[in-house]
């Protein structure tokens, strides 16, 4: 299954730019959710079919809708010079379109294990993870420790700062996307630590899950992410 | 909380210069110092453990519309977790002999958590939870809190319309509640024990993680838990649904109303301190004014 994003373009008429009479205005770019890139059963036993559907057909099919209307609102905000309401769209927003970026670089996170989920990190993401946290144990006892500690519902990432050249972890409550803990930050896997990531399965012990979902873990994908950005000489 | 064994010289750590007493009547709190918590080398003296106290119902009354599967982990496992935790971290601290609505208020620390503050207001707020509810719950309110309701949202449709809004649009993990605000200020940081008549009403708020309206000043009458652990096993994603089911199916209203007559006594007998301490003050502004002049009198005295 190709993993493709839609995107379409909805341009307003054009009576209605000129009766605003304002500038130039933006065509308005609306979402879809993108195909997952393997099928819902494909990441048993570590995360079950059941949740996979959910997760992305319930929960990241309605951030993306909630995304496409905050989206339309703010546009008429803007549009109007409506101050107020421009301000009071960001927290929308930044809920439900962190929701889709977060969830969208989490499908790719993971992968079937026959597919390579799971298969360790080799090459300069490998000696990276062993340069900065000693080893991948390690990190991923960190990356455990840090999604158990996280109170309420947020992500666990690790990621590269790409001004530093450094790998790091990082948490992000609700969906707040990486890029608020620094703008440097570059995310290669995040881990969706919100009690629907796991609970049908795993109910209280996320724990659990935590040491699970490894075994699924595209790190070829992050692997991938962190040559582009840290390219070997 | 009773403790079970108090020990005279079991105070490792001074948290605070409590004025007048730390209890929800009397809300004159002053904080002037913050120490760091420690505790003494040795076995640990446990003077007070909060109890895991079951639900006033069987764990499988709610059905159908709230599982037992969900009772038997949300009760059992979280909640359980939450009292356990809280425990362990404050044993042997000075927080071990204090009722748990107080731990919440000064583990709260003004926004600025201390560690303890997310077991102790989990533990405090599921036990209020459970009983927001009840088998066979549903219907309206009656008596003094419908008059309540319907004067300060229109009618009791509207506070329902508005308390579901509240529940839904609770990003991430949180609670709503409908509380009782015998206080003037709307602004979270901010308290003022004196209120006009006006000024208390019913409000619906909603809160994120562990917070509760107890660190606003405000006596919580009711409320419903959107955690996802709270209905991610009967209602997965459904959480509108959820609501609907808790508001229509489970929710106690002589608990509500039990606990709105709690909360308008405890902000009387505040005001009557308040009034006490107006009072003691006014005596002492004029005291010192009588000795300016009682000294005047002695000097001309001396010409």
């Amino acid at each position: 299954m190709a993993l493709r994003s839609l995107v379409t373009r909805k341009n307003l008429p054009s009576a209605f730019k000129a009766a605003t009479g304002l500038g130039q205005l933006r065509g308005l770019q609306t979402f879809s959710l993108p195909d997952l890139p393997y099928d819902y059963g494909a990441l048993e036993p570590a995360i079950s079919g059941e949740i996979m559907q959910l997760h992305h057909q319930k929960h990241h099919q309605t951030y993306i809708t909630n995304y496409n209307k905050a989206l339309e609102q703010l546009n008429d905000a803007i549009e109007k010079g409506d101050s107020a309401a421009v301000v009071k769209l960001q927290s929308a927003i930044k809920f439900n379109g962190g929701g889709h970026v977060n969830h969208s670089i989490f499908w790719k996170n993971l992968a079937p294990v026959r597919e390579g989920g799971g298969e360790l990190p080799h090459g300069s993401l490998g000696w990276a993870i062993d340069a900065d946290f000693g080893s991948l144990e390690k990190l991923i006892q960190l990356m455990n420790a840090e999604g158990a500690a996280l109170q309420g519902s947020g992500w666990v990432w690790l990621a590269l700062d790409k001004e530093l050249k450094k790998l790091v972890v990082e948490t992000t409550a609700n969906q707040d996307p990486l890029v608020t803990k620094g703008p440097t930050l570059v995310p290669l896997l995040g881990i969706d630590v919100w009690e629907h990531a796991y609970y049908l399965q795993y109910k209280n012990v996320r724990p659990d899950y935590l040491k699970n979902i490894w075994k699924v873990m595209n790190w070829k994908y992050a692997s991938e992410v962190y040559a582009k950005e840290c390219p070997s000489s | 909380m009773v403790p079970a064994a108090a020990t005279a010289a079991s105070l490792n750590c001074a948290l605070f210069h409590r004025q007048g007493g730390l209890n929800r009547a009397t809300r004159g709190l002053q904080w002037t110092k913050k120490q760091q918590c420690t505790r003494k080398p040795g076995p640990a003296i446990i003077t007070a453990k909060f109890e895991l106290k079951p639900p006033p119902y069987p764990l499988n009354a709610l059905e159908p519309h709230m599982s037992k599967d969900t009772l038997e982990y949300h009760w059992g496992k979280h909640h359980r977790a939450y009292v356990d935790n809280l425990n362990k971290q404050i044993v042997g601290t000075e927080l071990d002999s204090m009722p748990l609505e107080d731990v919440v208020i000064v583990t709260y620390n003004k926004g600025d958590m201390l560690p303890a503050f997310n077991n102790a207001a989990q533990a405090w707020n599921h036990e209020f939870f459970w009983g927001c509810m009840k088998p066979g719950g549903g219907g309206k309110p009656s008596g003094e809190l419908l008059q309540l309701i319907e004067r300060d949202f229109g009618s009791f449709e509207k506070f329902v319309e508005e308390f579901k809004s509240a529940a839904a649009t609770q990003f991430g993990s949180g609670w709503a509640w409908l509380v009782y605000k015998a206080n003037r200020l709307d602004v979270e940081n901010a308290v003022n024990p004196r209120p006009l008549e006006e000024d208390k009403k019913l409000v619906v708020v909603k809160s994120s993680n562990a917070v509760n309206p107890l660190v606003w000043d405000y006596s919580p009458l009711l409320t419903i838990d959107v955690w996802e652990h709270a209905y991610y096993l009967d209602f997965q994603n459904r959480r509108p649904d959820y609501i609907s089911t808790f508001m229509e199916k489970l929710v106690s209203w002589e608990a509500a109303s039990a606990r709105l007559e709690v909360a308008k006594a405890q902000a009387a007998e505040r005001e009557k301190e308040q009034r006490k301490r107006d009072e003691a003050e006014d005596i002492q502004g004029s005291e010192a004014v009588e000795m300016y002049v009682d000294g005047e009198t002695e000097d001309s005295g001396a010409d």
